[in-house]
């Protein structure tokens, strides 16, 4: 790319879209909100064709001496790359989802969509700590405003829930991070991964993240943030919250708790699995009891989210991989399950499943699309999702059966939750008179879930496409976490082997 | 040294009193028609001021060559700086007064003249190195302020807040001075460089008790809890111009005085002053973010949370480096720039007869009705939270940095944890803004300079803030060196 800073710009472009929205009416607002997000998908592309697959692990850097105390410097990974890539695919969607649901403050809107753009590049591709720290915190600001003026009747709640929850979770991260630096001597990111802290002090700085990633994450038992900002949020705030912001908790981890303090995190991996194995079924088991279309799929995603962890603290390369894919598939699926829950609910104004019914008779394109993403979210194979849930599944299997045998659950639950919902909504008799008459699909939203079952298929069908970028940087990972790894419970007993001629003598009796 | 040099060194100081005086006659020949002349030529005089102050901070001036009367009086590069944020905070303080009183009907030559003879005792208080020149400083700062608290002679609560702040403040100039008199006593000397000697080698139980009578009296001038009671009530009774500059100029001038007092004076013995300025530190953040939270006037709230800034910065001294020094500075100049900020906005909010309002409750809606002053006071509140990319959280930031640096870990995790709970009221503003239905009283104009100084605040502590923290931690860093410290 020959010195062009693809990353500055993919960070300028929505920034200054962002800025000129707040200026603007609706219409207009909408135009450049769409231009600004479609130019940065674009970028995003050239991005992911100039990414050199088994070159150096830290691409397009750049780094500016900008600041005291800390650097401007940015730069990608593969696992950085997939999940930018992730962030610029939904944003076109989000604001193709608000364009005639908001009608209030549009500007505004869009603004904040803008800024959340911004940041969540600034996240994946800060490589100086403080920098991270500052893009990942200013991230509350516009999601508080999305949530706060933008929301549902419960929606201060929500707003203020959804702020001091997560704050509460990075301040400490900070002070942690404060503690890494005076004591490595350096911000930049990819030095501190390489950095050995003591152990002792790896168990505190450990605790700290993890009291910020587990809430972003979110993980059980922190999680209660999450389905009272999603069902308030509006449908875009929901699957931007659920596509990428809760990434945010898991690329922390694979960034920071795992390379910086390996020893910790397998002292600490009983913790997480255990909160885990709890998600996995108790969130599963909340979400089928839900009655309201929002709140199912936000417990769902605590129990996807659950199956990320367990693939992390796996300690393995298929742990790591899988918990990757099921990132970037959940970021799709969950984005697009929001999507289709937007979609009626800007017919009929209604979250609640039991108003609905039928649909499969009235709305047979929705259904399709419906029934594709409620399959990948279940893990069926040939779907996004199936390829992350085997591999962390597999993954976690050879370090410890047991966790592997709770969090297997997930699928047969997942399965009971997903088509419990889907078969009140798009089957049976079309019990309401309205829901009954609302008409299918229109071009606008076609245009909106279509790319998204396209991406499902495609990560189903050959998932090499997105295994191939990250594979070199998890080995860099696994083989960083090789000593600090702990023993899997398989105990398997490498047998003697029979001795050849034993063999053919045994043969020869024939 | 003779006092040709001491002259020099104090040029800004007598640059001050002569106009100041001059000023004060041609006041009384030419009584209040002369008011907006007379504010216009302090503003001239500050400027001027700030214009011989700021050569030595860029230089960092430090060493045997900033001593002036025989170790009495410092004009190094720390006292510089503080005395240009001081300098600045006065002159926006003359900026938006004489619309406010105009208005009021109540603008009054004597009224830039206070401000100025403050602004003297102020600058005298932070170049102190000697208990004496301290107190003077101190109290010719603080007998202009009661005066300035009260000046809406008309207004009950305005006479009312000069009473308490005069009743309160003189208790306060008792128990210091009661302090300094111990210190005195017990160490045999009013200079600092002399007590730092005299405490090298341990504190006695005289010295104790002397240091923490000093900083109980300080405390009450910064208005750190548990000395905040007068805070709220002085900052909502007082003219909202005066209070603007309470909150700005004299935290400013007491917490840089305290810093040396506690650096300079008793550097050696930073043990024992640690744990009191811990103390204080981490009950102010609680008690300004508790205390916040109830509140439904917009100056009240903003005076809590002053109390929990000061709170903040008090980490920084905490941590009894010259690291927490230098961030305590960076700090504070974040700080005099959110708290002016804030303060224009709420000169801003008027109904449409052009009255002041100060509810809470009337900001509802104000992000449809008045977006601009909206999302200025959105970056400020967000800003004054600590939450990035706003400027205010590069005060937390190297504040906690130096507690860190200096081991202090654990104050720095219940510093920040208690942050949280202040980020709420904080919220709780926005939330009123931007969430709520127009309630559709402030609808009134506001005056020209009252926006531009809104509007360089807001790009100030904007994210193009950042662009400053290099010349800032510079600046900064030398003035924390230029304190003779004794460790």
């Amino acid at each position: 790319m020959g010195g062009f800073p693809i990353l500055s710009v993919m960070l300028a472009v929505p920034l200054v879209g962002a800025i000129a929205c707040l200026f603007m009416d609706a219409k207009p607002a909408r135009m450049v909100a769409l231009l600004a997000t479609l130019i940065d998908l674009a970028l995003g592309i050239i991005l992911w064709a100039n990414y050199d697959i088994g070159g150096a692990q830290w691409q397009f850097t750049e780094r500016a001496n900008l600041f005291a105390g800390f650097e401007y410097a940015l730069g990608i990974d593969g696992i950085a790359l997939m999940l930018i890539m992730l962030s610029v695919f939904l944003m076109p969607i989000c604001i193709g989802a608000s364009w005639e649901a908001i009608t209030k403050r549009v500007g505004e809107y869009m603004a904040a969509f803008l800024l959340m753009e911004v940041l969540m590049i600034g996240v994946f591709a800060a490589q100086d700590i403080f920098l991270f720290y500052i893009f990942f915190e200013a991230g509350l600001i516009p999601m508080y405003l999305i949530i706060g003026v933008w929301g549902g009747q419960n929606r201060i709640y929500a707003a203020y829930k959804f702020f001091l929850y997560t704050l509460l979770g990075s301040v400490l991260m900070l002070i942690a991070m404060l503690w890494m630096v005076n004591e490595a001597g350096t911000t930049s990111i990819p030095v501190l991964m390489e950095y050995d802290f003591a152990p002792e002090a790896q168990t505190w700085l450990w605790l700290a993240f993890f009291a910020s990633f587990a809430v972003k994450m979110p993980m059980w038992p922190v999680h209660t943030w999450l389905p009272d900002a999603h069902v308030q949020a509006p449908t875009a705030g929901s699957v931007i919250l659920a596509g990428v912001l809760l990434k945010l908790g898991g690329y922390g981890f694979i960034r920071f708790s795992l390379p910086m303090f390996p020893d910790a995190s397998a002292e600490f991996g009983w913790l997480v699995w255990g909160l885990s194995m709890v998600a996995v079924v108790v969130t599963s088991l909340i979400a089928l009891v839900q009655a309201d279309m929002k709140k199912l799929i936000a417990y769902s995603s605590v129990a996807h989210m659950a199956i990320v962890t367990v693939g992390l603290f796996a300690f393995n390369v298929q742990g790591l991989e899988g918990a990757m894919m099921v990132m970037l598939g959940h970021g799709l699926v969950s984005g697009a399950l929001f999507l289709c829950v937007g979609i009626i609910y800007d017919r009929l104004h209604t979250r609640e499943i039991e108003r609905y019914g039928g649909l499969a008779i009235n709305m047979p394109a929705y259904a399709v699309l419906f029934m594709l993403f409620t399959m990948a979210s279940v893990g069926l194979p040939g779907t996004s999702n199936f390829v992350g849930e085997f591999l962390a599944l597999a993954g976690i299997y050879q370090a410890n059966s047991w966790v592997a045998f709770v969090c297997t659950t997930s699928i047969i639950l997942g399965a009971a939750y997903m088509l419990y919902l889907y078969r009140r909504i798009c089957f049976g008799e079309q019990k309401n008179a309205d829901a009954a008459a609302m008409p299918d699909l229109t071009v606008r939203e076609y245009l909106l879930l279509a790319p998204i079952a396209a991406a499902v298929l495609w990560m189903g069908i050959y998932p090499e496409s997105f295994l191939a970028p990250m594979r070199a940087d998890i080995e860099i990972l696994d083989s960083r976490l090789a000593a600090a790894a702990p023993e899997g419970d398989a105990r398997l007993a490498i047998g003697e082997g029979v001795p050849a001629e034993e063999e053919h003598s045994e043969g020869g009796a024939h | 040294m003779d006092y040709s040099t001491s002259l020099a060194l104090i040029a800004p100081e007598i640059v001050l009193s002569v106009s100041g005086l001059v000023l004060l006659l041609v006041a009384a020949w030419a009584g209040d028609r002369s008011a907006r002349l007379i504010s216009i030529l302090t503003a001239v005089v500050l400027g001027a001021a700030f214009a011989l102050v700021a050569p030595s901070v860029c230089a960092g001036a430090s060493g045997p060559d900033t001593v002036a009367f025989g170790g009495q009086f410092r004009a190094d590069a720390f006292s510089g700086l503080a005395k240009l944020m001081i300098f600045a905070a006065a002159g926006t303080a003359l900026v938006v007064a004489p619309r406010f009183f105009e208005r009021a009907g109540a603008m009054r030559a004597e009224f830039p003249i206070l401000v100025l003879f403050a602004t003297l005792g102020m600058s005298i208080m932070v170049s102190a190195s000697d208990l004496i020149t301290l107190y003077i400083g101190l109290e010719l700062n603080s007998l202009s302020a009661y005066v300035l608290a009260a000046f809406l002679r008309d207004d009950e609560r305005s006479a009312e807040a000069g009473l308490k702040y005069f009743v309160l403040g003189g208790l306060a100039s008792g128990i210091l001075l009661f302090g300094l008199s111990l210190t005195y006593g017990f160490a045999g000397t009013t200079n600092f460089a002399g007590i730092a000697v005299a405490v090298s080698d341990g504190l006695s139980t005289g010295q104790l008790f002397g240091l923490t009578f000093v900083l109980a009296g300080l405390a009450f001038k910064i208005s750190a809890a548990p000395f905040h009671m007068w805070t709220p009530d002085v900052y909502e009774g007082a003219p909202t111009p005066v209070t603007m500059f309470f909150a700005s100029a004299p935290k400013v001038a007491a917490l840089a005085l305290l810093a040396r007092v506690a650096l300079e004076a008793f550097g050696s013995q930073s043990l024992a002053w640690q744990q009191i300025v811990i103390f204080a530190a981490l009950l102010s953040i609680v008690i300004g973010a508790l205390g916040a939270i109830g509140q439904q006037n917009v100056k009240r709230l903003l005076a809590y949370s002053s109390i929990n800034n000061v709170g903040f910065i008090l980490i920084g001294l905490a941590a009894g480096t010259l690291a927490g020094a230098s961030a305590m500075m960076v700090y504070l100049a974040i700080y005099v720039v959110m708290t002016i900020g804030s303060f224009v906005a709420v000169l801003l909010m008027r109904d449409a007869d052009g009255n002041q309002v100060e509810g809470i409750s009337d900001l509802a809606g104000l992000s449809t009705t008045r977006p601009a002053l909206a999302w200025a006071l959105m970056a400020l509140m967000f800003s004054l939270a600590g939450i990035p990319p706003l400027f205010g959280f590069w005060g937390k930031f190297v504040v906690f940095q130096a507690a860190v640096e200096a081991d202090l870990v654990a104050l720095a995790a219940i510093g920040i944890a208690a942050s949280v709970i202040g980020a709420f009221y904080y919220i709780k503003i926005v939330k009123v803004m931007f969430f709520d239905a127009p309630a559709g009283t402030v609808t009134g104009k506001g005056d020209t300079p009252h926006w531009a100084l809104l509007a360089i605040c807001a790009v100030l502590i904007s994210p193009l803030g950042y662009l400053l923290t290099g010349w800032l931690g510079n600046l900064a860093d030398m003035a924390a060196a230029s304190l003779a410290v004794a460790f």
